[in-house]
């Protein structure tokens, strides 16, 4: 899936409701329940399962192993440039399902919404929702709402849990890494936790960072056809490539060696993460995957993925060695080799 | 990001390398002031670069580090009454007292925010005028001119709702006491470049002379610390006490004027004690007199809190550069980011941290 429809200039017009806030009333189960239901959350989301509004979703699924994942998301700001919780909620869990090299099938959602959320923001939600699983070609085949007392929640969280189909033959798993291999990243890291942490500190940088929130599985299926002795993949949300790289060397009892120079990361983002001293390898991506690959399927990897919209800063970034095992390791450019530990908690900002 | 990369530049470091090589005849042990100048050190390898004959020991220059127990514990007292809104930079949120850190009190219902900049508090006290909102004013000479602006626009506002906990420490005093030490082995100096940017190194001067040390104000790029180990290296060589300026698009021998005048105006030079090195005449800032109804401290009477130091921990040797990191025996095994015994392995810009995050015991 090359093309990304551009929604940016269609509107999603609030439909008619008779309160501009969600009231306790709305998941109670009652009237008000049924118009949210209808008015605001089937539009977004047809598809026959869902509206079989059945107590479950009733699915079809190719034989085969089945890759299941959920995620809770609870960000703030809920809005930030490059995407909302909305699309981050369908996207994390695409996401999480595809890197198991799945086709990816159905998601459900569960919204806890705080009481006095505008209607108008919860419509905007389920509008990138739409937008985002669309883009992703994926349905949303179930799903619950629950309205919760004026601060018991921060305005919306969403679960959602998705499923998807593994085709024959694919096994994904960091086990499969050995030295020799290369580590390639398939794209700018570190957009989406300055996005966020940016505009949640009301920072302002001259240029704007936008978060990557983007949906992988249409890069994977690029990925996986180019290069189909892929090791295995990741994506690198919380804890950064610097956790994930550590996760896959600790999995397969291996050293990892990254090139500093190499490491791709957009100037804005790199000066925002200057000015309040924190590690680009340690921070949060929506919308990249690193990605192991054996040494001679490097050059075709790398071309499918930079010709792909998602992938076109893809970097082969370190290789797999028999040193250090368990450790990952960085070549500054001075060429001296430092260490790339697990991080120990959040990064956080210096004083001076 | 042109400005950053000019001074990461891997050729230029290497030009510099290679004159560190030829200039040094002998063995140097030069002290690098700040924290984030021991961080871009590790981060950038830079000390597996030079020569053998070349120690570089760390320095106090760590504001979190050097903040005494009991005024974190202070901190932490007031954080925990319910009127307040308790505002602090990043990275003294993790810092433990003698029981808690302030995280700890805001999972049991404190609340404390972190901000950027002291007036981002400022602004609390005005939207939330029936709450106390109390900016924890810490760090060396480099955060304490926006600190005291905060206060000053406090003041003119007649702002009722806001003070701080004022702890802010001066690094001349705190290099006169190390090189006054019977057992000093610091030989040249590397200062915090952003330091002398408010305070120009006229300082300094004296320092040298007295006690017959280079001192050179230097940057926190690989190709600034390069450099000022060469200036330091080559005013040892020679024999020449010297204060030379290595960070010159910021320092300048007055420094800051308009910076230093509103610190004055508002925090007056006090005795202060250092964590893990002690008392140090008049080495710190505290709130002046006319100003108290803003100082936190004075405000919440919590000056009667008087805590003890963990005795394993050698951080305060480590802060005086007679020891390195891995030279503790609880480094890396019973010391970690994770249980840290002392205020050096659990801030970022700590000594130990930047040991065990980059280059920890085993490691080439």
């Amino acid at each position: 899936m090359n093309e990304r429809p551009n929604f940016s200039r269609q509107s999603c017009p609030l439909p008619l409701m008779d309160h501009d806030t969600v009231q306790l009333a709305h998941g109670a189960g009652g009237r008000l329940s049924a118009d949210l239901m209808e008015k605001l959350i089937l539009p977004r989301f047809r598809c026959p399962e869902l509206e079989a509004l059945g107590d479950q979703a009733v699915l079809n699924l190719a034989p085969g192993r089945v890759a299941f994942s959920t995620d809770t998301f609870v960000v703030s700001p809920i809005f930030f440039p490059g995407g909302d919780i909305g699309d981050l909620a369908v996207n994390g869990t695409v996401n999480d399902v595809a890197m198991s090299g799945a086709t990816v099938e159905a998601l459900s959602v569960g919204l806890v919404l705080e009481e006095g959320l505008p209607m108008r923001d919860l419509h905007r939600i389920l509008c990138s929702m739409e937008q985002a699983a669309a883009t992703a070609g994926v349905r949303i085949v179930t799903g619950d709402t629950k309205v919760v007392d004026k601060g018991s929640c921060d305005r919306i969280f969403i679960n959602t849990s998705g499923l998807g189909v593994i085709p024959d033959g694919v096994n994904l798993t960091p086990k499969n890494i050995s030295a020799g291999d290369v580590v390639l990243v398939s794209g700018t890291l570190a957009d989406h936790g300055m996005a966020v942490l940016t505009t949640r500190e009301k920072l302002s940088f001259q240029s704007e960072i936008r978060s990557d929130s983007a949906a992988l599985n249409g890069l994977i299926n690029t990925l996986l056809q180019a290069a189909p002795g892929t090791r295995t993949l990741r994506d690198p949300t919380r804890g950064g490539a610097a956790t994930t790289l550590n996760e896959f060397a600790a999995a397969a009892g291996v050293g990892i060696r990254l090139d500093d120079e190499a490491i791709p990361v957009r100037p804005p983002v790199r000066g925002a993460c200057e000015v309040l001293g924190i590690d680009p390898l340690y921070v949060a991506n929506e919308g990249k995957f690193i990605a192991v690959v054996p040494a001679d399927e490097t050059t075709p990897a790398l071309a499918a993925l930079r010709n792909h919209e998602l992938g076109a800063d893809a970097a082969q970034i370190g290789v797999v060695v028999d040193e250090h095992p368990g450790l990952v390791a960085l070549r500054t450019s001075l060429g001296v080799e430092r260490i790339v530990d697990m991080p120990v908690a959040e990064q956080l900002p210096r004083i001076c | 990001m042109k400005h950053l990369d000019e001074f990461r530049d891997p050729t230029l470091a290497k030009s510099l390398l290679e004159k560190i090589h030829e200039t040094v005849t002998r063995p140097w042990v030069i002290m690098e002031i700040c924290g984030g100048q021991t961080h871009a050190i590790m981060r950038h390898g830079l000390d597996r670069l030079l020569p053998p004959e070349i120690t570089l020991v760390h320095g106090p220059g760590c504001p979190v580090c050097v903040t005494p127990l009991e005024t974190i514990d202070r901190a932490l007292a007031i954080a925990s009454r319910p009127e307040v809104i308790f505002t602090s930079f990043g990275d003294m949120l993790r810092v433990p007292g003698s029981r808690d850190d302030l995280f700890r009190i805001k999972s049991r219902g404190g609340d404390v925010r972190m901000v950027y900049s002291p007036l981002e508090s400022l602004n609390l006290a005005r939207e939330n005028p029936d709450r106390e909102v109390v900016f924890l004013a810490v760090g060396f000479e480099t955060t304490a001119p926006g600190n005291a602006m905060a206060l000053k626009q406090a003041a003119t506002e007649r702002l009722t709702n806001y003070s701080q906990i004022a702890s802010h420490v001066l690094v001349p005093p705190a290099m006169e006491a190390i090189l006054s030490a019977p057992n000093n082995r610091v030989q040249g100096f590397l200062a915090a470049g952003h330091v002398c940017a408010i305070m120009g190194w006229e300082p300094y001067e004296p320092l040298a002379q007295k006690y017959g040390v280079p001192i050179v104000p230097t940057g926190f790029e690989p190709v600034d610390i390069l450099d000022g180990i060469l200036k330091t290296v080559s005013l040892l060589e020679e024999g020449a006490p010297e204060v030379a300026n290595q960070y010159l698009r910021a320092v300048r021998k007055q420094g800051n004027p308009a910076a230093r005048a509103v610190m004055d105006e508002v925090y007056e030079i006090c005795d202060r004690k250092w964590r893990g090195i002690g008392p140090i005449s008049d080495s710190g800032l505290r709130i002046r007199d006319h100003l108290a109804a803003y100082d936190a401290e004075r405000r919440f009477s919590v000056a009667d809190i008087t805590p003890n130091e963990p005795a394993v921990c050698i951080s305060g040797e480590i802060l005086q550069g007679l020891k390195k990191p891995d030279e503790c025996p609880a480094f890396g095994t019973d010391c970690t980011p994770t249980s840290p015994f002392g205020a050096t392995m659990v801030s970022g810009e700590g000594a130990c941290a930047a040991y065990y995050r980059y280059a920890r015991r085993g490691w080439k």
